[in-house]
């Protein structure tokens, strides 16, 4: 009298079906869940100081270039000295307590010190000027932050994401004193203004790897 | 994090960074790391925080999901903005680096306040862009943990606050008098506002005495001047003038040229652009394979103290002296003599007979006559008025005057006599009897422990002051960081002592030379000073001299010694003792023996065999009574019975990288005298390991070879002129490139191509080439255990062969770095694809994409790759990371590196043109230099855009003696060769058959 | 097998030989269950106990090696590969013959496999387990390579593996090949399995009837197995051939001197038989004494084993000498260097071990006398093993330590973690076999019934795995 009866076949097939399909199902949610864009979009941290990019950027129609002014230079995007804040706050809302850290770096020199959102690994070297220069705008990689309250990232920054623009990047080229202009809306179809600058600059963005890994 | 623990763990008690490991764990170093900040803690403060993290790209890298964890990262900006200061941007200071009384203009580059990367000042008459390993590495040394950071009293750490109160009693309350019992000791002082401090010291304390004194100094030269021309002269030789060119044991391309300029100007004449054109001829004797030697079309393998006598003879043949000298030495020497006689007569002021610094005054004068003979003065060689020349004998009379108890005070400014003083003098002995000993020195070394106050020194990187050159030309020292040991110049501390209100280098340089101009102008002339590195028109003007041969009273030549000679130099490495702990320099193996980590005495072949002793045994070798116990090396090429030992190692008071590296030479240095008889040489029988990156292989194959057929494989070619001109392709035609593919080649016509070629004629091997490039492309440093298991990790390294009679040879040097190749071995077998192809032609490495599997070294035909064995970074301390190039990362272990044209520099200026909106246009020569090309003297590397036609790199790669290593192999290289070129004096070519 | 064993004549012709003594179904699956059946011996327990101990020494060993970096190996720069993949390939040469016995002898229809063939096999998983985990750990960090070598799509980077890297195909050969070989055993075991479920009760009973995937040998549970099993055979054969081939292409496809030569995929498969049947015949001839098997395990078969091992090792020196020949007849200087430096130069004791343990010791084996001794066969499989280990590190670190530019030249000398992760490779190749030989039936008995010659019991033969 054998011990299993033929019960256990089916009971087997299904463990082996159910096993199969676990793995699968495994390696998939793994996937998903470890990309960039899952993990990597929407990183909004609390900043030491409640800075509006709406109220500046957006309302009062501040240039990205008034803070961030060596975008255009370097590699290095600045982030702006406290100096640059007290330009302005020395004068309006002097006494507002949200401004308390920054009045402070002013007064003992200590810096502000503000979270960085869009982080790259630090083997990749990203050069601002070279983009801006080329007529990438601030929008392509950092969306509407004239939109945003608090910056918040909203492109994976993944290498992937990188190459897509690096062998196609038509569509992301405009001209070179509308970058900063994130509300930008053209008549006709971007990419095809898009062609037409990297036609008339050359524009040949790398796809090897020394372009950004060094 | 743990991995990262144990990784440090385990590389206590393997490495000489050991201890760095426990140091940089102490909240004492924590803390002590602060106060290295002062005021520039804010200038540097975003900044280093962003390249540390650089600095930590591989660990990032090790994190497959670095974003899972992801690491809350800062921006922190300065609260007050810095005009014109971009962040993450390089900036460039002009300055000046003095060594051994000579200074070489300097271009420093900085990144956010950190001096990272050292050139050459173009503007600078005896740089001319470039410079040598020395100044190359002087910048690991302000970030050295070792480095004397405090101030010391009695050994007791003490502040700059109690100093200055104990000065101003002893210095301002007039306690010394008349200064009389006032000495100081000093390098040799080439600054102008030192002097001049100096100047008003010595009117405030008339009889004070100030002593200059250095180890290896040019006195026999200049005691030469003064035999023939009756006053003390500097001479200039001009080797671009000169067909022909006789060194007497003078290494003038190597360690005793103080700058580049001799190369530039030899390897001038040297170049070879065709087939027709004319290269100088260099004849050289001496004791020691020097690079100079190996440069050499003839060579005599001469005891050093012999040498006089070879010139004796030359100048009997040339009728300046008619005493009857015996040469009595072989008659390959006596045929060589009598073929440079007359090559000599025939180049009668196109010459220049040149004496190494270790001859006696009457080899100079020789020397001298003979150039004034054959009318070399005035056009070969010419002359100025000479900077400092410290004497011997004025240091010995200090000596005295300290046995003698008559020396109150003794200020040591910046150098180490205990340590590099005669041993018969009994410096350290002498040294107590003085009252008070103040010693401004950058390290705790073995003159501090000795003194009751122990002064940290700032570093010419950190300082202001001047020095003037050879030649005259004043450069402005303008520091690019506050003093990080929080250290004063030695300009500052005489000021001090002197009395000077105002004691801040600044003041005191700026004053002194614009309280020389015009009121008006004073602002713009000392800003152009300071832009361009030279002060215009402080050159000395050329003193016309000369003399009769024949009225010259030359003080008797020294018998001849049967007994073993002992020499001393500088070390290639640690120079006499200040480099002992800069880890580049001890890792730069030396040009001819490849030794790293070391010192040995260097013998030849049979005085081995008569001493029975083989390399790594142990010789125990006395003079004057005093001995050393020193590992022996045999060297191809030294000369019988003389045994050549580089100073400088073996020193007891250092930090821990020259913690027990070598012997301390200065232990048998029983006078000044370069040149010393041992009056017993023995094999102790002990043995040590004496670790060098190349063994002693020929190109020729082992014996085993011969067997079946003896080959020498093409690797560095040669030819002499003639043969050159009868052949010019003679090169490329060594071997039979396939040149094929059955894919067809990539198209490479299109935009920049990157290129380079390396003249074997022009290169003398010096090695500043591969400090360059460690100091550019963070190249870590190993350690000696490391080096003996053959896991070097320069990226250029220069492969050394001997051609010829085993005793005797000749030596060529090759270069060897990444070649770049076409169609590249790594690249298809790389299972990542983390080395790669750009259509630029360069061969990328990507680090953080390499997992490791070696597989790209094994298939490289040039064995360029060099693999991350161990975290060789991860034992740096704080501090050290601040002299990395945040532009390139920093390799974590178990990742491959390699040359890659210095691709970071390639970008940048890629980056620029875009910038200025010149895309799709070629980039030019001079839009980028690589670090090696940069630094090289002799102009032998070349690197450009090989689609340009009128870039230089092409024009070089027209030659006809233009090769491509391994073409056989069909590898396709983008770095190419020129073959290597003698011109020997066709009375001495032996033709066979 | 019950298609051939019904055939009277060939039943007769075969057998007599195959197996010693009056075997009958009954005794064959009473001798080769009682193995596993029978309270541990104290002696498995020993050898077991010690080969844990070795196998834990290389776990030890593999952490020094991540936490610190192949610098605690001996390699260096330009040795890149040394015993790591000396070892690598060693192992997976030993693998070959499980294969190659089970698979091509099956379609061969050479019966004489069947009493060896399961041991081989397990012997040929145990090997590849210890030889898969250099590949990895030669990286110094074996997440890495796992991460990317294998085409995870589990970062956003928009690149693929590099295909043209012999180190890749790698990936994929040896996989395959594990999995393959693993399958190919397991589907052989389940009649046997079932064997010992019926056999045994309680959990024991539990466990072999999960494993026996409710075998009930019915004729259609033959047929299947028939089927899978002709399958399996058919898919390893070409396997045999293709992952020493593979493997070979590491050195066959680079540029470099004693490396890059066409003759290394035969060369290398003919080397991987000769390792592979040593090994079995090391192991077999311990086997066959220690469980007492003498008359399923006969002469005979070690002899077979004898021959197979001298002509493999024919072709081995036959591959050697051709490599000289070329090495001098091609002309390219480097290449003959590098031959002439192998037997002359600083490693010549390498090379004349591997020539005189591969090429010398196997021709013993021309005397019958040789071939039917025991004793003299086991040393000279030992031999054998270490003459083959030899001949990859000969290939390897000798081609490497002198290359084209006596520059860069250098030697290699090996750690104490070099030797103990190997060392510790074999623990754990002893320790999985241990386990199999104390828990799984070590010769396939359904499959040996197939080639008794009883008339009678023939009949009965497709219910044999009932008794």
């Amino acid at each position: 009298m054998p011990i299993f009866s033929k019960k256990h076949d089916l009971i087997a097939r299904a463990l082996a079906a159910f096993v199969a399909v676990g793995a699968l199902s495994g390696i998939a949610a793994y996937t998903y869940f470890s990309h960039p864009k899952v993990i990597d979009v929407g990183y909004q941290p609390k900043q030491p100081v409640p800075y509006s990019h709406k109220l500046h950027a957006g309302d009062l129609g501040m240039d990205c270039r008034y803070c961030h002014n060596t975008v255009e230079k370097a590699a290095f995007a600045a982030i702006p000295p406290t100096e640059t804040c007290m330009n302005c706050h020395a004068q309006v809302k002097p006494e507002s307590p949200y401004l308390q850290p920054v009045r402070d770096s002013y007064a003992t020199g200590k810096p502000v010190e503000w979270l960085k959102i869009h982080q790259l690994p630090d083997y990749v070297f990203f050069n601002h000027s070279a983009h801006v220069t080329a007529g990438v705008s601030c929008v392509s990689c950092h969306g509407r932050v004239d939109q945003m309250i608090e910056v918040k990232q909203v492109e994976p920054l993944s290498m992937g994401w990188c190459l897509e623009c690096h062998r196609n990047p038509a569509a992301n080229i405009r001209p070179a004193e509308l970058v900063t202009n994130l509300a930008w809306q053209p008549d006709r179809d971007p990419a095809e203004i898009g062609r037409e600058i990297i036609a008339q600059k050359k524009i040949a963005p790398p796809v090897n790897c020394s372009g950004c890994h060094r | 994090m743990s991995l990262v623990q144990i990784e440090t763990k385990a590389l206590t008690g393997r490495k000489y960074w050991r201890s760095l490991n426990e140091l940089s764990g102490t909240p004492a170093f924590r803390e002590w790391m602060v106060n290295e900040f002062p005021g520039g803690a804010e200038l540097l403060d975003g900044a280093s925080r962003r390249n540390v993290l650089k600095l930590m790209a591989a660990s990032f890298g090790l994190a497959g999901l670095a974003a899972c964890r992801r690491p809350e990262g800062k921006i922190v900006p300065l609260s007050r903005g810095v005009e014109d200061l971009i962040p993450g941007k390089s900036y460039y200071y002009n300055t000046v680096f003095t060594q051994g009384g000579s200074a070489v203009g300097l271009t420093v580059e900085a990144h956010d306040g950190r001096p990272t990367k050292i050139e050459g000042n173009r503007n600078h008459p005896q740089s001319l862009g470039a410079s040598n390993g020395y100044a190359q590495a002087s910048v690991l040394n302000i970030y050295d943990p070792d480095r004397s950071a405090e101030v010391l009293k009695g050994g007791q750490v003490s502040s700059w606050a109690e100093w200055d109160q104990f000065a101003s009693q002893k210095f301002t309350a007039g306690s010394l008098g008349r200064g009389a019992g006032l000495r100081i000791v000093s390098e040799s002082v080439v600054s102008p506002s030192l002097s001049e401090v100096r100047k008003s010291l010595l009117a405030k304390y008339p009889e004070a005495k100030w002593v200059e004194y250095e180890p290896f100094s040019n006195e026999n030269a200049i005691a030469g001047t003064r035999l023939v021309f009756g006053q003390p002269l500097q001479a200039h030789y001009h080797y671009d003038k000169a067909d022909v060119v006789l060194s007497l044991d003078a290494d003038f391309l190597g360690i005793d040229s103080g700058s580049p300029l001799s190369t530039k100007k030899f390897s001038k004449k040297r170049r070879s652009a065709k087939p027709e054109d004319e290269i100088n001829r260099l004849y050289v004797v001496e004791s020691q394979f020097s690079v100079t030697g190996a440069m050499a079309d003839h060579r005599i393998r001469s005891k050093a103290s012999d040498i006089d006598s070879f010139a004796s003879a030359l100048a009997r043949e040339l009728g300046i002296l008619s005493e009857l000298n015996v040469l009595g030495s072989a008659d390959k020497v006596q045929k060589i003599l009598m073929a440079l006689v007359r090559d000599l007569k025939k180049n009668a002021g196109k010459s220049v007979v040149i004496a190494g610094p270790r001859q006696s005054a009457r080899v100079h004068a020789l020397a001298l006559m003979i150039n004034q003979a054959l009318g070399n003065i005035g056009t070969t060689v010419t002359f100025t008025q000479p900077l400092a020349s410290p004497e011997a004998k004025a240091f010995a009379d200090l000596v005295g005057e300290l046995n003698a108890g008559s020396v109150d005070t003794l200020v040591v400014l910046g150098s180490n006599p205990v340590f590099t003083a005669p041993v018969s003098l009994k410096f350290s002995d002498a040294l107590k009897r003085a009252k008070t000993v103040v010693h401004l020195g950058a390290e705790k070394d073995e003159t501090a422990v000795l003194s009751s106050w122990h002064l940290p020194l700032a570093s010419y990187l950190e300082s202001w002051g001047d020095a003037r050159s050879v030649d005259g030309t004043v450069s402005i020292q303008q520091p690019l960081i506050l003093p990080l040991n929080n250290g004063r110049s030695a300009l500052e501390l005489t000021a001090q002592i002197a009395g000077y209100k105002d004691q801040k280098g600044y003041e005191i340089v700026r004053n002194y030379w614009t309280s020389q101009w015009p009121a008006a102008e004073q602002e713009a002339r000392f800003r152009k000073a300071l832009h361009d590195g030279v002060l215009a028109g402080t050159a000395f003007a050329e003193v016309k001299v000369s003399a009769d041969p024949k009225r010259v009273a030359l003080p008797a030549a020294t018998a001849k010694s049967t007994q073993v000679e002992v020499v001393f130099v500088p070390s290639w490495s640690v120079y006499d003792g200040r480099y002992t702990n800069n880890a580049w320099l001890q890792e730069a193996p030396d040009p001819m023996t490849k030794l790293v980590w070391d010192n040995a005495a260097l013998i030849s072949k049979a005085t081995a065999d008569k001493l029975k002793v083989v390399d790594g045994q142990i010789l125990k070798i006395t003079v004057g009574g005093q001995s050393l116990e020193i590992a022996a090396m045999v060297q191809p090429g030294q000369a019988d019975d003389s045994i050549t030992i580089a100073a400088g190692f073996g020193r007891k008071q250092i930090g821990r990288v020259g913690q027990g590296t070598g012997f301390n030479a200065f232990e048998i240095r029983v006078s000044g005298d370069a040149i010393q008889f041992a009056s017993d040489v023995s094999n102790t029988g002990k043995t040590y390991q004496l670790v060098t990156t190349q063994e002693f292989h020929s190109m020729t194959e082992p014996k085993l070879m011969d067997a079946i057929e003896p080959k020498t494989r093409p690797i560095v070619r040669e030819a002499t002129v003639e043969e050159y001109r009868h052949h010019p392709d003679f090169a490329p035609h060594m071997v039979h490139a396939p040149d094929d593919s059955i894919y067809g080649w990539f198209d490479y016509s299109e935009g920049n191509q990157w290129g380079m070629t390396i003249d074997l004629n022009s290169c003398i091997g010096c090695n500043a080439c591969i400090i360059a490039c460690q100091s550019e492309n963070n190249v870590p440093v190993i350690g000696k255990e490391e080096v003996s298991y053959g896991r070097s990790m320069h990226w250029i390294r220069l492969d050394r062969y001997y051609t010829g009679d085993a005793e005797d040879p000749q030596a060529v040097i090759q270069p060897l770095s990444c070649q770049q190749c076409e169609a590249a071995p790594c690249e298809s077998v790389c299972p990542v694809a983390a080395t790669t192809h750009t259509p630029e032609g360069l061969n990328d490495m990507t680090y953080n994409r390499c997992v490791g599997t070696r597989y790209c070294a094994n298939n490289c035909p040039y064995k360029v790759r060099r693999f991350n064995f161990l975290n060789y970074h991860k034992e740096m301390v704080d501090i050290e990371k601040m002299v990395s190039n945040p532009n390139v990362s920093v390799r974590m272990r178990g990742v491959m590196e390699k040359c890659t044209y210095c691709v970071q520099r390639i970008q940048e200026a890629k980056i620029k043109a875009k910038v200025e909106g010149r895309r799709g246009e070629l980039l030019k020569d001079g839009d980028i230099t690589t670090a090696c090309q940069q630094v090289c003297a002799a102009d032998a590397i070349v690197f450009g855009n090989i689609n340009d036609p009128e870039s230089r790199v092409s024009q070089e790669k027209k030659q006809p003696r233009n090769y491509a290593l391994l073409a056989e192999v069909n590898t396709r290289p983008r770095t190419t060769y020129l073959a290597k070129l003698r011109n020997p004096n066709p009375e001495l070519v032996e033709h066979h058959g | 097998m019950a298609d051939f064993a019904l055939n009277p004549e060939m039943v007769d012709k075969v057998t007599p030989r195959l197996v010693k003594g009056n075997s009958t179904y009954k005794s064959v699956t009473d001798d080769v269950s009682r193995i596993v059946e029978t309270k541990t011996p104290r002696e498995w327990w020993i050898a077991f106990s010690l080969s844990v101990a070795v196998a834990l020494m290389m776990v030890g060993m593999l952490a020094y090696l991540v936490a610190f970096g192949i610098g605690t190996w001996g390699n260096n720069s330009p040795v890149g590969w040394a015993w790591d993949i000396t070892n690598f390939v060693w192992w997976i040469g030993i693998g070959h013959a499980g294969t190659l016995i089970s698979a091509i002898l099956f379609l061969f229809r050479q019966k004489w496999r069947t009493s060896i063939n399961r041991a081989a096999e397990a012997m040929t998983l145990f090997a590849v387990a210890a030889a898969a985990q250099y590949p990895l750990f030669h990286t110094g960090r074996p997440w890495r390579a796992i991460y990317w070598l294998f085409p995870v799509p589990n970062t956003d980077l928009n690149m693929w593996q590099n295909y043209r890297s012999p180190l890749e195909w790698d990936v994929f050969a040896v996989s395959t090949y594990g999995t393959v070989s693993l399958l190919f055993w397991y589907v052989g075991l389940i009649p046997d399995l079932a064997t010992l479920r019926d056999r045994a009760s309680g959990v024991r009973a539990y466990i072999y009837g999960i494993f026996s995937l409710g075998w009930r040998g019915a004729a259609r549970h033959w047929r299947h197995y028939e089927m899978a099993y002709m399958i399996l055979a058919g898919l390893s054969t070409p396997l045999v051939l293709s992952v020493h081939t593979i493997v070979s292409f590491d050195f066959a496809v680079s540029i470099l001197p004693g490396w890059h030569t066409t003759i290394f995929p035969p060369y290398f498969v003919a080397g991987a038989i000769f390792s592979g049947f040593a090994m079995v015949i090391t192991l077999m001839t311990v086997a066959r004494w220690a469980l007492k098997l003498e008359h399923l395990i006969t002469i005979k078969h070690l002899e077979n084993m004898c021959k197979v091992i001298l002509a493999t090792g024919m072709i081995v020196g036959y591959a050697y000498g051709t490599e000289f020949f070329i090495a001098w007849y091609s002309g390219n200087p480097y290449e003959l260097f590098t031959f002439v430096n192998r037997a002359f130069g600083p490693y010549w004791w390498a090379y004349w071990s591997m020539i005189s343990c591969n090429v010398l010791v196997p021709q013993i084996f021309w005397f019958k006398k040789c071939r039917t001794s025991v004793p003299i066969m086991f040393i000279a499989s030992i031999f054998i093993n270490i003459g083959m280990w030899f001949e990859r590190f000969v290939i390897i670190a000798t081609s490497l330590h002198r290359d084209y530019l006596p520059g860069s030249w250098g030697y290699f000398k090996p750690t104490m973690v070099d030797i103990c992760t190997f060392i510790g490779t074999m623990g754990l190749f002893m320790t999985l076999f241990l386990l199999f030989i104390r828990f799984l039936p070590v010769i396939a008995i359904s499959e040996v019934k197939g080639v008794l010659a009883q008339e009678d019991q023939v009949a009965k033969h497709g219910h044999g795995a009932h008794h």
